[in-house]
């Protein structure tokens, strides 16, 4: 019964075919077809992950090749844990795309494709699959920037295609070098015939170099991050959440596979140059991230430039080799998805009501919107990382295995990486619980309790005035975010154990 | 030198991602800027497909005699073509909105445009 993996990443394409056909005979049809497949998708999706997390790893080879000759697919406890997480958001993400759109059918086939693209790059077991499927998550991810009004997102779309094109280009000329060296693309094949030509060799080095940039492109590692924050910005709330969640969450999951299923532990360990530049990239994002992040006046910009930093965590953690720091970059991976979707969407509800986007527009905000502002509050101090949110556990495991791996230098940049996070999330929560609002702003608060549309407000130059009507399904799925980035923290040491073999089999 | 003789194959694959690279990097108009994007990618086909050529290989099929050209990269190529050409397609899509919002192809003076807004 291993025939669930296939058709984890079959039934989103199916249901995207079928979103892009309804929409012929009955427009508006989109979303429902959308739930329907993405309900389906979250039960295989549990059901893979229970099978692996309690049981053992899920393999199948497509086409009924035998490995490694056939594309092979595997769900063991970290693609488990990822594949839950795709599903999870992306049913959650609809939610608030009911009321909020885009409600074209069109966004909701390319939404699907984008869940089916994650889905994919999570299981594949195959290096060139992997290459595919990131670029079918790119193809989803730029159509859906795109789908922003004016031109403003057009514009970030392309800049996304070209750098994101360039990125898996880079992907697939380090997956050659790899495949002439050794003959395979089967990525536990490759590891064996990798070490068997020699991790030192020019060959071996270069494939590693080729990917990892490829890869870093699509994380959006400092200084190849130049595509993120504007596609971010850009693109309609209910995407910018979808693609700040799980677009770079997954791209990193294939940066670690990558590292230590297929040039494996021993690499870095043999070429230390090669883990001295993860180590200063992750540093250098981290420092450079957080920077930029404190500097923006765009909120949604500052959560982009903020995933810059957090995304740096993830490799600084990757690049210990150490499996305290790996369960914490498992653990970050997926708490950084649900606080940074969570608060692309607060933002999202925020500026639905209010019309505010920038900083300054946050001024007295919980007065005006108490909910959305507390919810956003919330999700911005896991963020920083105060006990005992996700966002701290995972921070707090990447550092112990900073520390346990005596890499002091890192772990005073992971230590001063939630000051800095602080830096640019304490001016927001100041200003939303400890100024008051302007004049203006005020008259509209009743209307906002109801959940209508408020009149203008700020008149600070803002290009955007309340948009829409926020629901009560977009507040409980904010607050949801809000609940689930505090209670999962407590849940950690639980899947510490479920997940302790994958992690000492992927770093040995 | 004898290796530039025999694998200059693998020095027009670099130029060629060179090329294509600083077409979509200096390049003004977002048109020409795909096109670069294009050639940037067909350096890595032509990477793939040389690293499967062998000097007097047959095809490989049955009736053929061994020694075989590795059939793998082709195909792999082939893939990675027409992902090639969905990219193409999308950005030419975009292109069209940006046209129609912009009334200009050029990079630079989309961007003023945009600061001015």
């Amino acid at each position: 019964m291993s025939d669930l993996v296939p058709i984890a990443v079959a039934v989103p394409i199916f249901a995207s075919v079928v979103a892009l056909l309804a929409g012929l005979v009955r427009r508006k049809t989109g979303w429902h077809v959308a739930v329907a497949g993405s309900v389906v998708h979250v039960g295989i999706a549990l059901e893979l992950a229970r099978r692996a997390l309690f049981d053992e790893t899920v393999r199948y080879v497509v086409g009924g090749f035998t490995s490694p000759y056939g594309i092979e697919l595997v769900v063991d406890g970290l693609s488990a844990t990822i594949l839950v997480l795709v599903a999870v958001v992306s049913l959650g993400v609809l939610g608030y795309a009911r009321v909020a759109g885009p409600r074209s059918n069109a966004f909701y086939a390319a939404y699907l494709l984008l869940t089916a693209g994650l889905t994919g790059l999570s299981v594949t077991g195959d290096l060139f699959n992997m290459y595919v499927f990131l670029e079918i998550t790119g193809l989803a991810a730029y159509v859906l920037v795109a789908t922003g009004e004016g031109g403003r997102s057009a514009v970030a779309a392309l800049r996304y295609l070209f750098i994101g094109t360039v990125g898996a280009s880079l992907f697939l000329l380090g997956l050659g070098y790899a495949y002439i060296a050794t003959g395979t693309l089967n990525m536990v094949h490759l590891s064996e015939l990798l070490a068997e030509v020699g991790h030192t060799t020019t060959l071996v080095q270069t494939a590693f170099a080729f990917i990892v940039v490829g890869l870093f492109i699509k994380v959006a590692i400092f200084p190849l991050h130049t595509w993120q924050p504007e596609a971010y910005a850009s693109s309609p709330d209910s995407v910018s959440a979808l693609i700040s969640a799980l677009v770079s969450t997954v791209s990193a999951y294939a940066f670690v596979r990558v590292v230590y299923t297929v040039f494996t532990a021993d690499f870095l360990a043999a070429n230390p140059l090669a883990r001295d530049f993860l180590l200063v990239a992750a540093a250098v994002s981290i420092v450079a991230g957080s920077a930029l992040a404190v500097a923006q006046s765009e909120v949604k910009r500052m959560l982009a430039y903020s995933s810059v930093a957090q995304f740096g965590l993830i490799v600084a953690a990757v690049s210990l080799v150490s499996e305290t720091a790996m369960v914490g970059a498992v653990v970050h991976l997926v708490g950084h998805g649900l606080m940074k979707g969570g608060l692309f969407l607060a933002a999202g509800i925020v500026a639905t009501a209010t019309g505010a986007r920038t900083v300054a527009d946050y001024d007295g905000l919980a007065d005006r919107m108490p909910v959305g502002a507390g919810a956003f509050g919330v999700l911005a101090l896991a963020m920083v990382g105060v006990p005992p949110a996700v966002g701290f556990v995972g921070k707090w495991y990447i550092a112990l295995g900073a520390v346990e791996s005596e890499a002091w230098g890192l772990t005073v940049v992971i230590v001063a990486s939630t000051l800095l996070t602080l830096a640019y999330f304490a001016r927001l929560v100041e200003r939303m619980f400890f100024r008051e609002a302007p004049e203006v702003v005020a008259d509209g608060a009743d209307a906002t309790a109801e959940g209508t549309v408020t009149p203008a407000a700020a008149d600070g130059g803002d290009e955007s005035p309340p948009t829409g009507r926020v629901t009560l399904g977009m507040y409980a799925l904010v607050v949801t975010a809000a609940i689930l980035s505090v209670a999962l923290g407590a849940g950690v040491v639980g899947y510490e154990q479920l997940i302790e073999s994958t992690v000492t089999s992927l770093l040995s | 030198m004898d290796v530039l003789a025999t694998r200059y194959y693998y020095l027009v694959t670099f130029v060629v991602l060179g090329l294509g690279a600083y077409m979509m990097i200096a390049n003004r108009n977002i048109v020409k800027k795909i096109i670069g994007m294009n050639v940037f990618q067909t350096g890595i086909f032509l990477f793939f497909i040389a690293a499967a050529y062998l000097d007097g290989a047959n095809p490989p099929v049955l009736t053929a005699e061994p020694p075989y050209v590795s059939p793998l990269p082709h195909v792999l190529i082939l893939t990675a073509i027409v992902v090639g050409v969905s990219l193409t397609a999308v950005a030419l899509g975009l292109v069209v909105r940006i046209y129609a919002e912009y009334g200009t192809l050029d990079a630079e003076l989309i961007r003023e445009v945009r600061h001015d807004e």
